[in-house]
């Protein structure tokens, strides 16, 4: 899933002071889940905002409310007449949401109330790691299901790097060795003579460095006619 | 030969090896780095010039590399993955080549949160794998990574890194192998100070033969002083450094000596492992004392190459 965590309150009241009728719109799924934006995230931000807007005299009323997802245009529409009431939306979605609402209604101005970090997962209560780039062409066949695009800080197709020790990355003592996680894996399965083969330079044109990425699929489009 | 090299003729000739390492400066002033160079210039056969070492933005390896070749001295320029993608290194390297730069040495480099631009984008386009092998094909199957075809003649001296003190230890062998086959001649290895870690990795080098397929150059680096031993164990990636070490440099009256001496004993040990083709010897910061540690570790004078 999409994780993120909430911006500073003083970048969000900074970013809302212009504007008298604000509205704090929670997310009710991914941001929900780790607890950066859902329906009681956006509760507690819009009052803290109230606070600080009565701290700093600055009139006007904020309210809340929360759609199941704002990364979609149907569930933005169930809300769409209330939405238009307010002069700005600090939006508690990721930075997906945000950018759907903008794009679905360009009438309405919108602000991120969060940084999005990352897709990942969460491994206890209050933790949350990273996983998945979406570099669009998996290599998890290759490396026993431990993402080296992701998980290696160098990105390192043909690993581990010689900064690894003791199982930890050079960068530190809580970052794993993605390599060392998947020679160990490779290692219980007998397959540790696959890391003998050269894998070739990727081809990042599948990635966010061949520009945004539009997937089509043709099989389940509508055809809305003419 | 490959490329014909000092280097490379240095190696073919089966005797053991010296070669020294320059940083380049962290400004506009060169002549330090020329100094440094300079005082070397009877005791190494080449001198390898860092790329960026440690994510520090330095006079590029290549201008520095440039630098040696016009005072008739011999550069192994390193190139990391880091700072360049593809293009610009393949870029690079003919222009390395055009320069008269026959010497290129592979490696990822450092991460750059360990450097001055912690901020900065860490490029990563390619690993070091990729790098030796890419550049093998651009050199004997003159092809570009993307497959156009080089044109002239192009030709490099390969060498890469392996560093027997990381992880996991087991895989450190075919590790190297991985690198010769993509196209290594030879092997610069990380700081050694645990020769017995260093000894049993050799072990497994010589197993499977792999010293007759590249020359392994064993890295030494002088601890100039407890503080730089200690910095060294605990915040240089990849660095081990046995406590017995760091006791005996804080036992001893004279620190700097005792450096020097554990320095020149590990050489005369490397001397004696079979499959060694000779040293590396990483004296960044006390550039001065390489000269002192060839001649008392018996390998001066050097032969004519």
């Amino acid at each position: 899933m999409i994780i993120a965590e909430r911006k500073p309150l003083e970048e969000i009241a900074a970013m809302a002071a212009p504007y008298e009728k604000v509205c704090v719109l929670g997310c009710n799924t991914c941001v929900a889940v780790c607890m950066a934006g859902g329906e009681k995230e956006a509760e507690e931000t819009a009052a803290l905002l109230r606070i600080h807007r009565k701290k700093n005299n600055i009139d006007g009323v904020v309210e809340v409310s929360s759609i199941e997802r704002q990364c979609e245009y149907e569930m933005i529409d169930e809300f769409l007449e209330k939405l238009k009431e307010y002069d700005i939306i600090v939006s508690l979605a990721c930075g997906v949401g945000v950018q759907t609402m903008v794009d679905h209604v360009p009438s309405l101005r919108v602000v991120p109330g969060l940084n999005t970090t990352s897709m990942g997962y969460p491994t206890e209560q209050g933790v949350w790691k990273e996983n998945c780039l979406g570099c669009g062409n998996c290599v998890l066949h290759l490396t026993m299901g431990i993402c080296p695009i992701t998980r290696c800080c160098k990105s390192i197709l043909n690993g581990p790097c010689g900064g690894s020790a003791e199982g930890k990355c050079e960068l530190g003592k809580d970052v794993d060795c993605a390599w060392q996680l998947i020679h160990d894996r490779l290692a219980a399965f007998g397959r540790v003579g696959e890391l003998a083969e050269i894998q070739p330079p990727k081809d990042w044109s599948t990635s966010h460095h061949g520009g945004a990425r539009t997937t089509v699929r043709e099989d389940v489009r509508i055809d809305r006619g003419e | 030969m490959i490329a014909g090299s000092k280097l490379e003729r240095a190696i073919n000739s089966g005797e053991f090896v010296v070669t020294g390492e320059l940083g380049p400066p962290k400004g506009a002033d060169i002549e330090e780095m020329k100094h440094h160079a300079e005082g070397m210039r009877n005791h190494v056969e080449a001198y390898n010039i860092t790329d960026n070492q440690t994510a520090i933005v330095r006079t590029s390896s290549i201008a520095c590399g440039k630098t040696l070749v016009d005072m008739d001295l011999e550069p192994i320029i390193q190139i990391v993955v880091r700072d360049r993608n593809r293009i610009c290194i393949q870029s690079d390297v003919l222009g390395a080549h055009a320069m008269g730069i026959k010497n290129i040495l592979c490696l990822a480099g450092d991460h750059q949160s360990f450097g001055n631009e912690p901020g900065s984008k860490g490029v990563y386009d390619i690993d070091s794998m990729q790098l030796i092998k890419g550049l093998k094909d651009m050199r004997d199957e003159k092809k570009f990574m993307g497959g156009d075809d080089v044109e002239g003649e192009f030709s490099c001296f390969l060498g890469a890194v392996e560093n027997p003190f990381a992880d996991p230890f087991e895989y450190r062998v075919d590790r190297l192998e991985k690198k010769i086959e993509a196209g290594a001649s030879f092997i610069q290895t990380q700081c050694i100070f645990d020769l017995e870690r260093f000894e049993r990795w050799m072990e497994l080098v010589r197993e499977r033969g792999l010293h007759e397929r590249c020359a392994i150059l064993g890295g030494v680096t002088p601890m100039k002083s407890l503080g730089a031993a200690r910095y060294m164990k605990n915040n240089v990636s990849g660095i081990t450094i046995p406590d017995s070490l760091v006791d005996r440099l804080k036992g001893a009256e004279k620190k700097k000596e005792e450096g020097l001496k554990i320095a020149i004993e590990t050489i005369e040990r490397l001397k004696e492992i079979e499959g060694v083709a000779g040293v590396h010897i990483m004296a960044i910061a006390w550039e001065e004392v390489v000269p002192e540690i060839v001649e008392r570790a018996g390998l001066y004078p050097r032969p004519k190459f």
